[in-house]
């Protein structure tokens, strides 16, 4: 089983050369510390900046510049500041070729569910739903299950949705998924994790097609 | 043409370059000398547009002058609705938000509790389209379409329409009252520069409400700013002045340590 470094280690290999990222909050914002350093990326923040960097060392910290998250960042050489209004429309003209976020439930029909618990957590969609309704390549980093063990793998998404049908590729900490017209087809299992084990985390319908190998981090 | 005659065009063009130079109110000054009559004419019921993105870029001295005035009765349109005891959280304390119009509300514990026992309005909007809706006032555009929210609940009782396969939901522009923005640097003509990620909504909601009031660190003569290092021109700003005691509060101060 993966803990949240492995999956974002996993999710890391699916940054190809040349791609604009964007790293929605929690375990996305860890894939920056795996990405290959032969490979050219950059990180955009959709509050307005591209070529994110690390964490400023202490006593460097900078209140005008903060990632989505509100936290105090840096900038690489090459970053460049813009406004919401053109930070959106980076998003949604998909000049961003990878999207990583976070969710609490996914469909098999690629239905996302992250922003609202009604009675009890209403926080926002921020940009959660721009980003799903536009972006071409969607990677969700999530748990298989909830804190009470329940699949968050669905076969209906039972709360409010986020987007419809645009989730394309699940990693959790039991596996690597991809939404398939068929349901949820098992790429990769996690190590030490069997076939079976993925099956009872999952209540959307999970296609295996052959062996299933053991991912590579 | 006889040699060394000049056509009319170019005549009637030479001459107003000449005389254009001897102007004297060829810049439009916008200052005012203070906060209090930057936010002249603001009364209860209004609906304002509010720069900044979490505490970051936010307009501290208009606030903090709304809070003096006890404006009641307020619609904000703003990206977040700050924390408990700084940013627009200093209204809410003070009941004087009648509705807030925002893509995430997460830091703010009051904010939460006046929601969910309803003494609070809340529209949430993709904050995508938040910028947009604000950019749209800006440019003169009605409405636009966008594909965030199609099929969820933002796009309950919307008109949604497909371009080339793909659903889109339209969205009109906001209206407002006024805008309360803050920038770094600015100058007497309205000009506005801003820093790093501070700009945020701020450039979107200059010039889309019927008054814009610029809030800046530093206030320079006209003429001190490059022309070309300008991000918003001053026509979209009526109103500008040099804030004072800004806090800048960090809401995440993250670091790393030196190897």
């Amino acid at each position: 089983m993966l803990d949240k470094n492995g999956i974002a280690k996993r999710i890391a290999r699916e940054v190809r050369d040349g791609y604009y990222v964007n790293l929605g909050i929690g375990i996305p914002t860890l894939v920056a510390n795996f990405v290959r350093d032969d490979i050219s990326v950059e990180f955009q923040s959709e509050n307005g900046v591209l070529g994110m960097g690390p964490f400023p060392f202490e006593g460097e910290e900078d209140a005008d510049i903060i990632n989505a998250g509100k936290q105090t960042i840096t900038t690489l050489p090459g970053a460049s500041f813009f406004d919401s209004a053109m930070s959106f429309g980076m998003i949604r003209g998909q000049h961003v070729h990878l999207t990583i976020l976070g969710a609490m439930e996914v469909a098999e029909n690629g239905d996302i569910a992250n922003w609202k618990i009604p009675g009890k957590m209403v926080k926002g969609m921020g940009g959660a739903m721009d980003l799903v309704a536009s972006a071409e390549n969607i990677i969700v980093a999530m748990m298989h299950t909830n804190k009470a063990g329940e699949s968050k793998l669905l076969k209906r998404c039972t709360l409010p949705l986020t987007g419809v049908g645009c989730v394309k590729k699940i990693v959790t900490n039991l596996a690597v998924l991809e939404v398939t017209p068929e349901g949820f087809k098992l790429l990769e299992r996690a190590p030490g994790i069997s076939v079976d084990e993925i099956r009872q985390a999952t209540e959307g319908r999970l296609v295996v097609e052959g062996d299933i190998p053991e991912m590579k981090i | 043409m006889a040699p060394g005659t000049i056509s009319l065009g170019a005549f009637l063009f030479k001459s107003y370059f000449q005389t254009i130079g001897k102007h004297k109110n060829l810049m439009i000054n916008k200052t005012v000398s203070d906060v209090r009559k930057a936010l002249e004419g603001v009364s209860d019921g209004m609906t304002f547009m509010l720069g900044g993105f979490g505490l970051c870029g936010i307009p501290e001295n208009a606030i903090a002058e709304l809070v003096r005035l006890g404006t009641k009765d307020i619609t904000c349109i703003s990206n977040n609705a700050g924390v408990d005891d700084f940013g627009l959280g200093l209204l809410l304390q003070k009941h004087q938000i009648k509705k807030m119009i925002s893509s995430y509300v997460g830091e703010n514990d009051e904010f939460e509790r006046q929601m969910l026992s309803g003494e609070l309005e809340v529209e949430l909007t993709p904050q995508g389209t938040l910028a947009e809706k604000c950019r749209a006032a800006q440019a003169g555009f009605p409405a636009f379409y966008t594909p965030a929210g199609y099929g969820t609940e933002v796009a309950e009782g919307k008109e949604t329409r497909e371009f080339d396969g793909k659903m889109y939901v339209l969205e009109p522009a906001y209206k407002a009252d006024f805008s309360f923005v803050k920038a770094w640097k600015g100058d007497e003509a309205g000009n506005l520069i801003f820093k790093g990620t501070a700009r945020n909504f701020n450039p979107c909601m200059c010039g889309a409400a019927k008054i814009t009031v610029a809030e800046v660190e530093e206030l320079f003569p006209a003429g001190s700013l490059d022309p070309n290092e300008i991000h918003i021109p001053g026509i979209f700003v009526q109103r500008i002045f040099q804030g004072e005691r800004y806090e800048k509060r960090i809401e995440q101060r993250t670091v790393r340590t030196k190897a």
